[in-house]
């Protein structure tokens, strides 16, 4: 059956209607979303979107989420993409189903079309009831149908529940410490598993000291091996994690070849074999040709999800089937790669969501999952809970890559940009589970999947290519990538991905053109910025902040702004910022305006704003991970701090045209490049000098006082 | 082994296990008390915060033996949906958390501050909160229903 060319992409990959919405007891409705909670507040935006287009109280609405049994196929909740896409299908499925209770009440009994409605699930004509409702009707209306996008969703002019702030669904249960998370549940007979990680790929084990960790166990212990996949299995968690501290000490490895330390800095991206591209304007004419140009490098260390807490998985196989309960992103990509891994039939495999600590990215969740999934497979009827440790969480988990970035411009009379090119070196930016590799698991079992290649996602929105075109008006530009293959440790997606480092390189590089312009920073930008939106945001953020035609440079005390459309396809944002320097940074103010287009719920976009902004701060003030020639060595929050509570800065955010009438825009990650960008140039104001590396460290602000 | 008794929000309990059991695991695998969390084991991120008579202590940290007799306060113990406490009711109102894996933690760090300073300033609030990490940036919305519910509770809303 064809399907409408209308429907939302997500819709059409999962056109069955049933598969989104059901009324299976009387006053309930279920709406099932692939997407899944990860601290953004997603569910309750779902359940406003469904409530609104079904008419329907929201508290009638059961939310099902991320379960392989239950939900579409949506694949990974990452990129801001959930309102914006999967949103965007939900709205259109439920719309659907709301026309074919109507069609049908109208064909039935003699109604007019268009003087039905919906009113909290009844049928109404004119305002009145007639004694029909989704519930009444269930049995007589199949929705074991594909949708035909044939429905219109509402307009934004008859919203009721969405563009309101509705409380969080999830939030109360966190509050009075509900066992709400994957790392709260206990099935019965639960056996606790911790694994003995293989330092790297393709290292073997040599020997296992089983006598020394029986001995160092304070009770039972079971010691699991398949291949070089290592576990102590346990019914006490408190033995079993106990030995897993020092198991490493009774365990050699073959094939551990050291890493190089001096890669924790990004400079070594220059010297590696690279895949190499060009996105966007030809090669300008003469590169050197006399004239104005700017270059300037700027670089940033690896950085690491830092979840809150260590990883979770738990999994049961029983009559040949594998149940997994994990945190994972993509409940679906997960259980394909588990298939592969395990040569189980994906039918035979439901992979659960269940609450995690926040991620941000593709951090150990799936690998957790894929271990418990691994022990339990060997060990059916026993359910086997695995869940990582701290130092094994920071020691194993794909960090983000370190990256490099030169902008490149060449400028007119007025100190414009006439040609730019943002020239980039990274590593990979995505290397999540789907393909069947990249799970730690996987590569410790016998006979491992061949390393997955280092890939690139195509631009826009591109992955370390993310934001690096300018959205500014420059005659000709482009973005010069350069892979790189080899990374010294593991490399995935982590909030914002490659747009972190190019914004913080363009909108660095606009406050340095700016000063050789002898122009301020916001005229600058505004006078080579035509988007309506774009200028709209910049415009506000610094009408929040008060912005004024800056004091001198170098007294200390410092104002910077950054302003970036995240993948220049998802939501704009301004970003001011007023900090204080001595020998640290002290952050005092930041102001954030932000156009996401409609926002189906404003106080959590705001809130998704603040923690982007919060993040980003850490990550330009403190986060690097560091490395020794073992591997990850910074495996503890006092070897990877984070910005702590007295550190913070007061944070406004306002949502320009939050209620337009213009397609969701994603939020998420959008205020992430422009803080860290407008950190740097508030820094470099204060300063007097500029600071081109991050983290942005006491020992670098006492470097560049001395340079300046 | 011999059991040791102590008192979990209230009530007398009794855990029989090594005495080297941190409380954390007694809370969670033997009690059942699951809001009080595993974050690090290193006593850094505060995320397994519960009051020891009343101080505010990291349980990952703390041995069954050294809390014989003691008595302890768990989330759990502060409040419930039907009867919350101030704090847990501000934190709903000021919408204070994303991923709300750290809330109990810092709910209890919380709850000892406003016991000793029913007047925190700004900055002492931030600062008795520095043992706590949040990783998904809510310390704007957090420190905001502190202030609140210390505000409430001095103008008469005790619970």
């Amino acid at each position: 059956m064809s399907v409408a060319p209308t429907l939302p992409p997500l819709l059409a990959a999962n056109p069955r209607l049933d598969r989104w919405v059901g009324f299976p007891t009387r006053g309930r409705v279920t709406v099932s979303t692939g997407r899944v909670e990860i601290g953004q507040g997603v569910l309750t935006a779902m359940l406003q979107i469904a409530a609104e287009e079904l008419d329907v109280a929201p508290d009638r609405i059961l939310l099902q989420t991320g379960d392989t049994d239950l939900t579409p196929n949506e694949g990974y909740t990452a990129g801001s993409q959930s309102i914006q896409f999967g949103g965007v299908a939900l709205r259109m499925a439920c719309a659907e189903v709301r026309a074919l209770f109507l069609d049908h009440a109208a064909a039935n009994f003699g109604y007019s079309r268009p003087d039905l409605a919906v009113r909290d699930g009844a049928i109404i004509q004119r305002g009145d009831a007639t004694g029909h409702d989704y519930w009444s009707l269930a049995g007589a209306v199949d929705l074991r149908r594909d949708a035909t996008g044939h429905a219109l969703p509402k307009g934004v002019g008859d919203y009721r529940v969405v563009g309101r702030s509705t409380p969080r669904v999830d939030l109360a249960a966190k509050v009075f410490g509900e066992p709400v998370f994957v790392h709260d549940m206990a099935l019965e007979g639960m056996v606790h598993a911790r694994v003995v990680r293989q330092p790297r790929r393709d290292a073997t084990i040599a020997t296992v000291d089983d006598a020394a960790l029986r001995r160092a166990a304070r009770g039972p212990i079971e010691i699991v091996r398949h291949g070089n996949f290592l576990a102590i299995l346990g019914a006490d968690e408190t033995v079993v994690e106990a030995v897993a501290g020092i198991a490493a000490n009774h365990v050699a490895w073959d094939g551990v070849d050291a890493i190089n330390p001096f890669q924790e800095e990004a400079r070594w991206l220059l010297q590696q074999p690279s895949i190499d591209r060009t996105i966007g304007s030809p090669p300008p004419p003469d590169p050197q040709a006399p004239g104005n140009r700017h270059e300037a490098t700027y670089t940033r260390m690896h950085i690491a999800h830092a979840s809150i807490a260590p990883s979770c998985g738990l999994a049961l196989y029983r009559d040949g089937r594998l149940a997994v309960w994990t945190h994972s992103q993509g409940v679906y990509p997960l259980r394909d790669a588990l298939a592969r891994t395990l040569k189980l039939d994906p039918a035979a495999i439901s992979v659960k969501h269940v609450q995690g600590p926040g991620c941000y990215g593709h951090n150990g969740a799936d690998d957790a999952a894929a271990d418990a999934a691994v022990i339990a497979f060997h060990r059916p009827g026993e359910p086997i809970k695995v869940r990582w440790r701290r130092e094994e969480e920071f020691g194993f988990e794909p960090v983000s890559p370190a990256m490099l970035v030169t902008a490149h411009a060449a400028l007119d009379g007025s100190g414009r940009p006439t040609d730019w090119s943002t020239e980039i070196w990274s590593g990979r930016h995505t290397s999540r589970p789907g393909g069947g590799g990249n799970l730690l698991a996987a590569e410790a079992l016998p006979n491992p999947p061949p390393p997955a290649t280092a890939s690139e996602s195509g631009y826009p929105p591109g992955a370390g290519t993310r934001n690096g075109e300018p959205l500014y008006d420059f005659p000709a530009k482009r973005i010069v990538h350069h892979l790189i293959a080899e990374t010294p440790v593991r490399t995935s997606s982590l909030r914002g991905l490659g747009a972190t480092l190019n914004v913080f390189a363009i909108e660095s590089s606009m406050d340095e053109l700016a000063e050789r312009a002898g122009m301020d920073p916001v005229a600058y930008r505004l006078s080579v910025l035509s988007d309506a939106r774009a200028r709209a945001v910049v415009e506000h953020a610094a009408g929040l902040a008060d912005w004024k035609p800056r004091l001198p440079a170098g007294t200390g005390r410092g104002r910077g702004i950054g302003f970036a459309r995240y993948k220049n396809l998802a939501a704009y944002a301004a970003v001011v910022v007023e900090i204080e320097v001595d020998e640290n940074v002290r952050l005092l103010r930041v102001w954030c305006a932000a156009d996401a287009g409609l926002v189906i719920n404003p106080d959590g976009a705001i809130n998704q704003l603040e923690g982007g902004i919060i993040q980003a701060a850490s990550w330009a003030l403190k986060e690097g991970v560091r490395l020794d020639t073992a591997g990850i060595s910074s495996r503890d929050w006092e070897s990877y701090p984070v910005l702590r509570f007295s550190e913070v800065p007061e944070v406004v955010v306002e949502l320009v045209h939050p209620s337009a009438d213009l397609p969701p825009l994603g939020v998420g990650e959008a205020s992430g490049g422009p803080t860290v960008a407008a950190i740097g140039n508030a820094v470099a104001h204060a300063l007097g000098a500029r600071i081109r590396d991050l983290p942005l460290t006491r020992d670098r602000v006492m470097a560049a006082l001395l340079r300046s | 082994m011999e059991p040791v008794h102590l008192i979990v929000n209230g009530n007398a309990v009794s855990a029989a296990a090594d005495p080297e059991t941190p409380l954390l695991d007694i809370l969670r695998n033997q009690l059942g008390l699951m809001g009080t969390k595993f974050g690090c084991g290193l006593e850094q991120c505060g995320c397994c915060m519960v009051l020891v008579d009343g101080i505010p202590e990291k349980s990952c940290g703390k041995l069954l033996s050294a809390v014989a007799g003691k008595e302890i306060v768990t989330i759990e113990g502060l409040g419930t949906p039907e009867r919350p406490h101030l704090l847990q009711q501000t934190f709903i109102d000021e919408q204070a958390g994303q991923c709300g894996y750290c809330l109990p933690g810092i709910l209890i760090s919380a709850k000892a501050l406003l016991g000793r300073n029913p007047s925190p300033s700004r900055k002492e609030i931030a600062e008795a909160l520095d043992d706590n990490i949040c990783r998904c940036g809510s310390h704007i919305r957090i420190l905001r229903a502190v202030e609140r519910a210390a505000r409430l509770m001095r103008e008469g809303a005790v619970r």
